[in-house]
C-alpha cells in the first residue's frame, strides 16, 4: 500500500510523469490481458486466418482508443484546435506537438500486444499453418483420409487425435513459430532504431523552436487545470454567499436599543474571512456574469500578456468627516 | 517499505545514480526476458544456424539501443553538440565524456544477455548441432546407412527433444552435454574478459589526465543539472503566468479591480524575509508571450556565459558573440507572437543611443547612482550599477544584441 503511494507520488510530480505512468499501466494491462487470454484456434480451414488475425489486431485497436481516451492531452489538443481566435493567436506547432506526444504514448500498449503475439507465435501458427508445404516434414498422418489442407489446419490443436505420437505437428509448429519470432524481433529492432535516431537527431533541428513549443503546450495544460480549479472555488464561494444572502434576506429587521457592548461588535476574524472570499469571487457575482465569463473563455481567449497586473492602480482610501475635512488619506 | 523509500531517494538524488538505477533495472529485465522468452530452435538444417546466432546477437543490440533511448543524457549530449556557440564556449571533452559514460552504461544489459545465453547453452546447441563430429563420440560414421543429407537433417533435430528420431545413431543427451559444455566455457571466458577490461579501465584511468577528468565530470554534471533546473523554472513560471492570466481575465470580465485587498494585505506583513515568493516574483519580469518566446529561443541559440554576476554588477565577460544574423532568424521564426519583433528592435535602438550618449558625458563626472528599472526582459537584475553597465556598452560599442538584451532598458535615470 505504501509502495503504491510512493509510486503514485512520484508519478504525480509533474504532468508528463502522469502521462508516462498511464502509458506504462496500459502496457502492463495489455501484457496481463494477453497472458490470461485463452487462445482457442478453431482448427478449421475457413476460420483459422480470420480468428488469428482478429486476435492479433482487434485488441490493439481497442487499446489505442483507450490510450487516446485517457490521455489528458486529447482534451487540451482538441480545445486548442477548434477554438475561435479570440484575443490569442493560434500556434499550429503547439497543436502538432500535443498530437505527436499523445499518439506516441497511445501507441505503446497496442505495440506491446502485437509484439507479444508475434514472439509467442500462437497467432501466426493458427493463421499460417495451412500455408506450410508439408513435404519438408516427415511423419505426416495421411491414413485418416482427410484432405491435406484440413490436416494442416489442425496443426495448431495439439489435443487432436490425428496427431497422436506424431512429431509432424511439433515440427511444423516450430517452423512457423521461428518465422513469427523473427518478424517480432525485426519489428522491435526497427522501432528501437527509429527511437534512437529520433532521440539523437532531434536537437539538430529547430531545437529553440522546440523549447518554445514545449513550454506553451505545457502552459496550456496548466492553464486548463487552473481554470477548472478557479471555477470550482468560485462556484463554492458563490454558493455560500448566495445562501447567506438568502438567509439574511429572510431575516426581519430588528431594532435594538442598547449600548453597543464589546460582545456585540462584529469580530475581525469574520471580516478577514469575508475579504478573502470576496477576493476569490474576483468580482463575478451574478449568474449572467458567470455565463458570460464561461462563454468568453471559449470564444475569445484572452491574450498572453499579464503586464496589466503589475501596473494596477492601487486603490487609496481617504476618510473625510461630514464637513469634508480629510481625517486620513493614503494618497 | 522504508528501505524501498530510502533506495528510491538515493537513486533519485542525482542523475548519475538515477542512470545507474535504470541500468540495473534493464539488466534485470534482460535476464527476466531471457527466462520468459520461449527459445524455439527450428530444427531444420537451413535455419538452425541463423536462428541460434541471431538469438545470441540481436537482443543485445536491441538492449544497447534501448539504453540510449532511455538515457536522458543522450538528448543533453546532442543538444550540447548542436547548439550555436552563443556566449558560452563548447567543450569537446565534456561531450566525449558524456558519450563514453552513456555507452558504458548501455553495455551492461547486452553483456548480461550474452552471458546468460551462453551459460544456458540452448543457442549454441541450436547453431552448432550439425557440426558435431561423430568420431568424438566413438560412433562409426558410415555404419548406419544414412546419406549425408539425411544425417545432417537428423543432427539438426538434436535440439528438439520431441522431434529427434536418431537415438540409435547418436545419443541426444551426450551431444547436448558436449555442446553445452563448450557453450559454458565460452560464457565464463566472456565474463572474465569483460571483467578484466572493466577493471583495467577503472584502475588505470586515473593515471592519465585525472585533473582534466575531474573538470569534465564536473561540467557534464553541471550541464545536466542546469537543464533540469531550467525545465523546473519554466514549469513554475508557466503556473504563475496561468494563475495571473486567469485572475486578470476574471477581473476583466467583471470590470472590478481587486486591488484594495492587496494593498491592505501589504500593510500587514512586516518581515519581508519570511514572505513566501509571490507569483510576481516567480514571473521574474517575463510577462508576455513574445518575451517568453525570446527567453526560450535564446536559451538554445545564445546560451549565457558561465559567470555569475554579483548583485549590481553587470558582466562584461563574453565568450562568444551572438551575431545579428541569429537575431534576424529569430525574428522570422517566432511566428506566434502577437506583436512583431521589429517593434522591439526599433525600441532597442532608440533607447540604446541616448543611453550611450548620456553615459559617456556623465562618466567623467564619476557618476554612480543611476537607477535603471527593467522593462520586459529575461533574467536581468532589477537594479544595475550604471558605470559598469555603461562600460559594457562602451567596450563593445554597439555590442551584440544578446548583450543588449541582458542589460536593462533605460526607462528613467536620476543624476546624483
Amino acid at each position: 500500500m505504501d509502495r503504491l503511494k510512493l509510486v503514485l507520488q512520484y508519478f504525480q510530480s509533474n504532468s508528463e510523469s502522469i502521462s508516462n505512468g498511464i502509458c506504462i499501466i496500459l502496457s502492463l494491462i495489455s501484457v496481463k490481458l494477453y497472458t490470461s487470454f485463452d487462445f482457442n484456434c478453431p482448427c478449421l480451414p475457413q476460420y483459422n486466418k480470420m480468428y488469428a488475425l482478429g486476435v492479433m489486431f482487434v485488441p490493439p485497436i481497442i487499446l489505442f482508443l483507450l490510450g487516446v481516451l485517457v490521455s489528458r492531452h486529447t482534451g487540451v489538443l482538441m480545445e486548442e484546435w477548434v477554438r475561435p481566435l479570440g484575443n490569442r493567436t493560434k500556434n499550429p506547432a503547439v497543436v502538432k506537438f500535443l498530437l505527436s506526444s499523445m499518439l506516441q504514448r497511445a501507441l505503446l500498449a497496442p505495440m506491446v500486444w502485437i509484439l507479444m503475439t508475434l514472439l509467442d507465435g500462437k497467432c501466426l501458427i493458427c493463421a499460417f499453418s495451412m500455408n506450410v508445404d508439408p513435404k519438408y516434414f516427415t511423419g505426416i498422418p495421411n491414413s485418416t483420409g482427410l484432405e491435406l489442407i484440413k490436416i494442416m489446419a489442425k496443426v495448431p490443436c495439439k489435443e487432436d487425435v490425428i496427431f497422436k505420437n506424431s512429431s509432424f505437428r511439433k515440427a511444423v509448429s516450430r517452423y512457423v513459430r521461428c518465422y513469427s519470432q523473427a518478424i517480432g524481433w525485426s519489428i522491435l529492432l526497427f522501432f528501437i532504431f527509429l527511437g534512437t535516431v529520433g532521440r539523437v537527431l532531434k536537437p539538430c533541428f529547430n531545437h529553440a523552436t522546440f523549447l518554445q513549443t514545449r513550454y506553451w503546450s505545457n502552459y496550456l495544460d496548466i492553464e486548463q487545470k487552473l481554470f477548472d480549479e478557479t471555477c470550482v472555488l468560485h462556484a463554492r464561494d458563490f454558493a455560500r454567499k448566495c445562501v447567506v444572502q438568502f438567509f439574511e434576506s429572510m431575516r426581519e429587521d430588528v431594532t435594538v436599543r442598547m449600548p453597543l457592548s464589546n460582545a456585540l461588535r462584529p469580530s475581525t476574524i469574520q471580516n478577514e474571512y469575508e475579504e478573502e472570499e470576496e477576493e476569490r469571487l474576483h468580482g463575478i457575482t451574478r449568474q449572467d456574469q458567470v455565463d458570460h465569463l464561461l462563454q468568453t473563455w471559449y470564444e475569445c481567449k484572452p491574450e498572453l500578456d499579464v503586464t496589466n497586473m503589475a501596473y494596477k492602480p492601487k486603490g487609496c482610501i481617504t476618510w473625510e468627516d461630514h464637513n469634508g475635512k480629510v481625517l486620513f488619506s493614503e494618497v | 517499505m522504508d528501505k524501498f523509500r530510502m533506495m528510491a531517494q538515493i537513486l533519485q538524488s542525482n542523475q548519475e545514480s538515477f542512470m545507474n538505477g535504470i541500468c540495473g533495472v534493464m539488466a534485470l529485465a534482460s535476464a527476466q526476458l531471457y527466462t520468459s522468452f520461449e527459445f524455439n530452435c527450428p530444427c531444420i538444417p537451413e535455419y538452425n544456424y541463423s536462428y541460434g546466432i541471431s538469438m545470441l546477437v540481436i537482443p543485445p543490440i536491441w538492449f544497447f539501443l534501448l539504453g540510449f533511448v532511455l538515457n536522458n543524457n543522450i538528448s543533453i549530449l546532442a543538444e550540447e553538440w548542436k547548439r550555436p556557440v552563443g556566449q558560452r564556449r563548447k567543450d569537446p571533452a565534456v561531450i566525449r565524456y558524456m558519450c563514453v559514460s552513456i555507452s558504458q552504461r548501455s553495455l551492461i544489459a547486452p553483456a548480461v544477455w550474452i552471458s546468460v545465453t551462453l551459460m544456458d547453452g540452448k543457442s549454441f546447441l541450436c547453431a552448432y548441432s550439425m557440426d558435431l563430429d561423430m568420431l568424438e563420440f566413438g560412433k562409426n560414421v558410415s555404419g548406419h546407412g544414412l546419406s549425408q543429407e539425411e544425417l545432417l537433417r537428423t543432427l539438426a533435430k538434436i535440439p528438439c527433444k520431441h522431434i529427434y528420431d536418431g537415438q540409435h545413431i547418436l545419443s541426444r543427451e551426450a551431444a547436448t552435454r558436449y555442446i553445452c559444455c563448450i557453450s559454458q566455457a565460452f560464457g565464463w571466458l566472456f565474463l572474465l574478459i569483460i571483467t578484466i577490461a572493466a577493471f583495467l579501465i577503472r584502475a588505470i584511468r586515473p593515471c592519465f589526465t585525472q585533473a582534466t577528468f575531474l573538470k569534465t565530470k564536473y561540467w557534464s554534471h553541471y550541464v545536466d543539472t542546469e537543464r533540469k533546473m531550467f525545465d523546473e523554472t519554466c514549469t513554475e513560471h508557466a503556473k504563475s503566468f496561468a494563475k495571473i492570466c486567469i485572475k486578470q481575465y476574471f477581473e476583466g470580465v467583471s470590470g472590478e479591480i481587486q486591488s484594495l485587498h492587496d494593498h491592505s494585505r501589504g500593510d500587514d506583513s512586516d518581515d519581508e524575509d519570511n514572505k513566501p515568493a509571490t507569483e510576481e516574483d516567480t514571473l521574474m519580469g517575463v510577462r508576455r508571450q513574445d518575451t517568453m518566446n525570446k527567453v526560450l529561443w535564446d536559451w538554445h541559440t545564445c546560451k549565457p556565459p558561465l559567470s555569475l554576476r554579483k548583485y549590481g554588477d553587470a558582466s562584461t565577460e563574453q565568450n562568444g558573440d551572438c551575431s545579428m544574423n541569429a537575431n534576424k532568424n529569430q525574428d522570422k521564426n517566432i511566428g506566434d507572437k502577437t506583436e512583431l519583433n521589429e517593434g522591439q528592435n526599433g525600441f532597442k535602438c532608440s533607447y540604446v543611443n541616448p543611453g550611450l550618449d548620456i553615459g559617456q558625458s556623465n562618466l567623467d563626472k564619476g557618476y554612480e547612482n543611476a537607477s535603471f528599472s527593467t522593462e520586459q526582459n529575461g533574467f536581468t537584475n532589477r537594479h544595475s550599477n550604471a558605470s559598469t553597465g555603461l562600460n559594457g556598452f562602451m567596450n563593445g560599442g554597439v555590442s551584440s544584441p544578446c548583450n543588449i538584451q541582458r542589460k536593462a532598458w533605460a526607462v528613467y535615470y536620476s543624476k546624483v
